[in-house]
């Protein structure tokens, strides 16, 4: 069934146990986002050390495939470099906007290339999209901030 | 027509889309109508008719074209004026409701400092807590920027108004009762009368979304009683691109223009303008023609198999949807849950799974719902609840589109394992 492209196995694992859901004390900026069309919301902590992911929290309400694809996110991006955690973030980008037509690296995107069939779903693609977004906009001011705190040390 | 059986097996033949087919080749289970509603073959002839026969600037020309344009305009006016039992002269088209409930809110905010519709700070602008936001931002940003308060009636947990504290909401500082007549969501009638006489009562003008309930049961602006209405065309079979605002003469002949330019005037200077007769003072530019001349077709449509028998038929689809749904566990309707002062609109919730997941699963299975926040987000949040899924019904729904959707629900329970 068509639908079963959309909904992988582990999206729905991922769905019924979210990794890294509740906000973590610790954190280098918070964002929250909202996706006007459906109402999910996102509030995601980011944590960086060094110009690396130490930590992503989140906490939100959302659909499967939003719920889906943040948790497999912060498996992916904890631990990295923030550039590498930005090239993986294009290269999921990448692949939500391929309409169908590319299965993801999974060297690269580990889980999250179950998510390849969400391309196909016009609509559902700021879904997937909505804990990426918040992490590139949390990570972009952690790193101002880092920044910031770096210059006054001096 | 109206003496035939009602037949939506046969009505449904009369609109093209449900003829094509949907996911893997499936027949379209259309339960969507509340967003916006299908075409019958009148309505896109009288479209195409206007385009290929008759397409001149109303208003302006002064050749055959032109005469035979502005009358198939000036008579959709007339037709719209019949389904609302009100003047010819009351009616404007707009592009859209929300035009129309613009088109109020910043007239009276350009109205003369004193006059009966111009808004002061300490003034109030009553609301209600389930308007879709086509009638609530206009009137909170009128607010914000007259200084004017607004204040609203709250929903009860059965999912209706809470009209006891109707003498503390409408208060003498009223000027403005804007409120919707059947929910978008809940499906919920509003009883108009106690707020109407209320609002009158002190001085205040009654405007009434009628997006939801012009197109599903017959509508009469003078027992309503009401001073505005407002509706969209493309809920009620017509084309998208056509709003109708209905006001009482003696109050829009008193307004001042929302958007100005050609058409809407009487004389123009340099540094001057002076207004057209209503109606057209609140239609500048060239209208939207073919799209009211279509309106009229889909009201005509309407008419002639009777509001009357539509709302009948939807309230039976309603009725046997409610008791269907009501026998599967882990499925909560929002709103009222018998067909006392309802429409037909479902709202209901799948515990477990997130709307967005129940509407794509059913999708799978050729039913269009919709699913979020219905653009009633407040409404949302006072349900605590992040979305819901709304199944709404119209005159071209069968039996076999409500057993469609029953199925369909416990599918999506099988599929997400609740």
């Amino acid at each position: 069934m068509e639908l079963d492209s959309l909904y992988q196995e582990v999206i729905l694992d991922h769905y019924k146990k979210p990794a890294h859901k509740g906000l973590a004390t610790k954190f280098s900026a918070q964002v929250h986002h909202i996706n006007p069309s459906c109402g999910d919301e996102i509030t995601l902590n980011v944590l960086l050390e060094s110009e690396a992911v130490k930590d992503v929290s989140w906490d939100g309400v959302g659909c499967s495939i939003s719920q889906a694809s943040t948790s497999i996110m912060t498996e992916l991006m904890i631990g990295k470099s923030v550039a590498d955690a930005f090239s993986i973030l294009e290269n999921f980008m990448t692949l939500m906007q391929s309409k169908g037509t590319q299965k993801g690296d999974e060297e690269v995107l580990e889980d999250a290339v179950a998510l390849a069939g969400v391309s196909k779903f016009p609509a559902r693609i700021k879904c997937a999209l909505l804990g990426w977004m918040a992490f590139k906009d949390a990570t972009a001011q952690g790193l101002i901030q880092d920044a910031d705190q770096t210059k006054g040390e001096e | 027509m109206n003496n035939q059986i009602f037949d939506a097996e046969v009505i449904k033949r009369d609109f093209p889309i449900f003829d094509r087919k949907v996911r893997g080749g499936l027949p379209l289970v259309f339960l969507d109508s509340g967003a916006t509603s299908q075409k019958p073959r009148s309505v896109l002839d009288a479209e195409r008719h206007f385009y290929e026969f008759t397409n001149a600037a109303v208003n302006r020309g002064s050749y055959l074209l032109a005469e035979e344009a502005n009358e198939a305009y000036e008579n959709a006016r007339a037709t719209v004026a019949e389904f609302l039992a009100a003047d010819v002269n009351e009616i404007i088209f707009t592009k859209s409701a929300t035009e129309s409930l613009n088109l109020l809110a910043y007239s009276f905010g350009n109205a003369e400092p004193g006059s009966k519709l111009a808004l002061k700070p300490g003034d109030s602008i009553v609301v209600s807590e389930m308007e879709h936001h086509a009638n609530l931002i206009p009137w909170q940003q009128l607010a914000k920027r007259t200084g004017a308060t607004l204040s609203w009636f709250a929903l009860k947990q059965d999912g209706r108004l809470d009209l006891d504290s109707i003498d503390q909401v409408i208060t003498d500082r009223t000027k403005i009762v804007a409120i919707t007549q059947q929910s978008n969501v809940l499906g919920t009638i509003v009883p108009l009368e106690a707020i109407v006489k209320r609002a009158h009562e002190v001085g205040a003008v009654v405007v009434l979304d009628a997006c939801q309930s012009a197109p599903h049961f017959a509508i009469d602006v003078t027992k309503l009683d009401v001073d505005f209405l407002a509706f969209s065309g493309h809920k009620a079979l017509g084309p998208t691109g056509v709003g109708v605002l209905w006001g009482r003469f003696e109050l829009l002949d008193q307004m001042a223009p929302f958007l100005t330019g050609g058409s809407m005037i009487e004389s123009v200077t340099m540094t001057d303008a002076t207004w057209a007769p209503v109606p057209r003072r609140f239609e500048a530019g060239v209208p939207n023609m073919a799209q009211a001349v279509g309106l009229a077709a889909a009201l005509k449509y309407l008419t002639d198999i009777g509001m009357d028998r539509i709302h009948n038929h939807e309230m039976a689809l309603t009725k046997s949807a409610l008791l269907q749904i009501a026998e599967i566990p882990g499925i909560k309707v929002i709103g009222p849950q018998d067909t006392n002062s309802r429409g037909g609109v479902i709202s209901f919730t799948v515990d477990q799974v997130h709307p967005h997941d129940v509407g794509q699963v059913l999708d799978q299975y050729g039913i269009a719902v919709r699913t979020g926040h219905h653009c009633a987000w407040p409404l949302m949040r006072k349900l605590n609840v992040v979305g819901t899924t709304r199944a709404s019904f119209y005159l071209y729904n069968t039996e076999a589109d409500v057993s469609a959707l029953v199925d369909g629900i416990r599918q999506v329970q099988k599929y997400f394992k609740v």
